[in-house]
């Protein structure tokens, strides 16, 4: 792998390390709008058979809480 | 004067409130931990259709038609045990229906073949034990997927650390599938009759989320996902620019790493932004770049709406040429559009109506959901699918 390959690796961790580096202390009794179910850092229930043929008709999958490998795919 | 008198009472009744509160707790606690409970089942269920002109049963041409039904059903159970750790018990089926026009030409000799159509079911367990004091978590799940020419045996760990203020959450899983691929070559290529080669598929995957103030959190997902064995498909067809035939033809390992972003913003009091970015590249020679964006706008405190548009594009693999193209002397060789340089945009609409009390009469019924998305592939692949997701409390 050569370090033009590492280029989008390197800026997404730089991206990822400047939004650590930019959090407020958020306390429990202000996590109204966190808590909210459509906050949640996953994909929806109702995506599951969606990402399922997005993982089948095109070559890139994972990365999103979905398998990255097993079953066929075949058609 | 007063003040000794209310000092005295102060201290007497933050005494005697320490110390009822912990009897109480920890009456409540052994009391709770005794019992499985019913935590929610939900029930999934898409019909999807697509239609295209590049099926790698016939070599990269021909029709993609392809229609299934898909359902699953999962039921989570939860109990403390006796110090005091919450049990999470998740049992899933699955079950899929569907029929297939490049199937069908597997075996064209009949008119419509035993390969035009298929079932496939999907049973899983998952357990996980959660410590809340300490916010740490560990699970194992296994999963099993049948279906006529493929047979799937998975099973994983995970495990998960909060950091003290609840603000940050470190995630790591590892998940194995062990498969075995019937080989049912396109009839006119048969040597012999049907045999099975193994494919196996092993991953790790590491999840940081983040809150970053009172109205966005982040999560940066890294996966690692290793597959070797036979990663073909022995029924897609090659036709070399000589005129010759052959099967599909790949290398037997695959190095897959994909990284990945998600961001969501609570917007006034009413919109939700929710995004997603996934980097991948692979030793396949595949790399691609994926966008999804929704915009969650609440109707009312129970009913939103939800908009939404993805973007993919994607490289080559370093094996794939169209119909004609491949040459014999190459080792490899794939005619799969699916893993040809393309770029695709889809978008669509979610529905989302949540109720305490129940919806539709119904008092179980917590969480109904429809979502609609619509798909077109620059190889001309176009597709459309609905789910639906009932949610019971």
């Amino acid at each position: 792998m050569n370090l033009n390959k590492l280029r989008i690796p390197i800026l997404f961790f730089s991206i990822v390390s400047l939004l650590q580096v930019s959090c407020a202390p958020v306390k429990e009794y202000q996590k109204m709008y966190l808590n909210d179910a459509e906050m949640e850092l996953a994909m929806r229930k109702c995506e599951k058979f969606e990402m399922n043929f997005q993982l089948y008709r095109e070559g890139a999958s994972g990365a999103n809480g979905g398998k990255t490998g097993g079953g066929c795919g075949c058609n | 004067m007063i003040r000794i008198p209310l000092t005295i009472i102060g201290l007497y009744m933050s005494i005697v409130s320490a110390f009822s509160q912990t009897a109480t707790e920890s009456d409540s606690s052994v009391y709770k931990s005794r019992k499985l409970k019913f935590e929610e089942a939900n029930f999934v269920t898409g019909y999807y259709h697509q239609e295209g002109n590049n099926s790698a049963v016939t070599g990269g041409i021909g029709t993609e038609k392809l229609t299934d039904v898909s359902n699953t059903f999962d039921i989570k159970l939860t109990k403390y045990d006796s110090k005091d750790r919450l049990q999470n018990y998740n049992f899933e089926l699955g079950f899929d229906i569907y029929t297939s026009a490049s199937s069908d030409k597997v075996d064209p000799s009949t008119i419509s073949s035993a390969s035009s159509g298929d079932n496939r079911i999907y049973p899983s367990a998952a357990w996980t034990i959660t410590n809340e004091k300490k916010g740490q978590s560990f699970g194992v799940n296994a999963a099993i997927s049948s279906e006529y020419d493929y047979l799937s045996f998975g099973g994983g760990v995970s495990a998960s650390k909060n950091s003290k203020d609840n603000s940050r959450q470190i995630g790591i899983k590892a998940q194995a599938f062990l498969d075995q691929v019937s080989i049912i070559y396109p009839i006119e290529l048969r040597p012999a009759p049907y045999s099975s080669k193994s494919r196996n598929s092993f991953s790790t995957s590491v999840t940081l989320s983040q809150i970053i103030n009172r109205r966005l959190q982040v999560a940066m997902i890294v996966d690692w996902a290793y597959q070797n064995g036979f990663l073909s498909l022995p029924f897609n067809r090659i036709y070399f620019s000589d005129a010759s035939s052959d099967v599909e033809k790949l290398p037997s390992s695959r190095l897959k790493i994909p990284m990945g972003l998600r961001a969501n913003y609570f917007l006034g009091d009413r919109y939700i932004l929710r995004t997603f970015y996934r980097y991948y590249q692979d030793d396949w020679g595949m790399q691609a770049h994926t966008a999804n964006v929704e915009a969650t706008i609440k109707l009312t405190p129970f009913i939103s709406i939800s908009p939404f548009y993805r973007f993919h594009k994607q490289t080559a693999i370093d094996f794939f040429a169209p119909y004609g193209q491949h040459v014999k002397t190459e080792e490899f060789y794939s005619s799969d559009f699916d893993l040809s340089q393309l770029e695709s945009n889809s978008g669509g609409m979610g529905f989302r109506a949540v109720s305490p009390d129940g919806i539709l009469g119904i008092t179980r019924l917590n969480t109904i959901e429809i979502r609609f998305d619509h798909y077109n592939r620059s190889t001309g692949l176009v597709s459309n699918i609905i789910s639906l997701h009932a949610k019971f409390k």
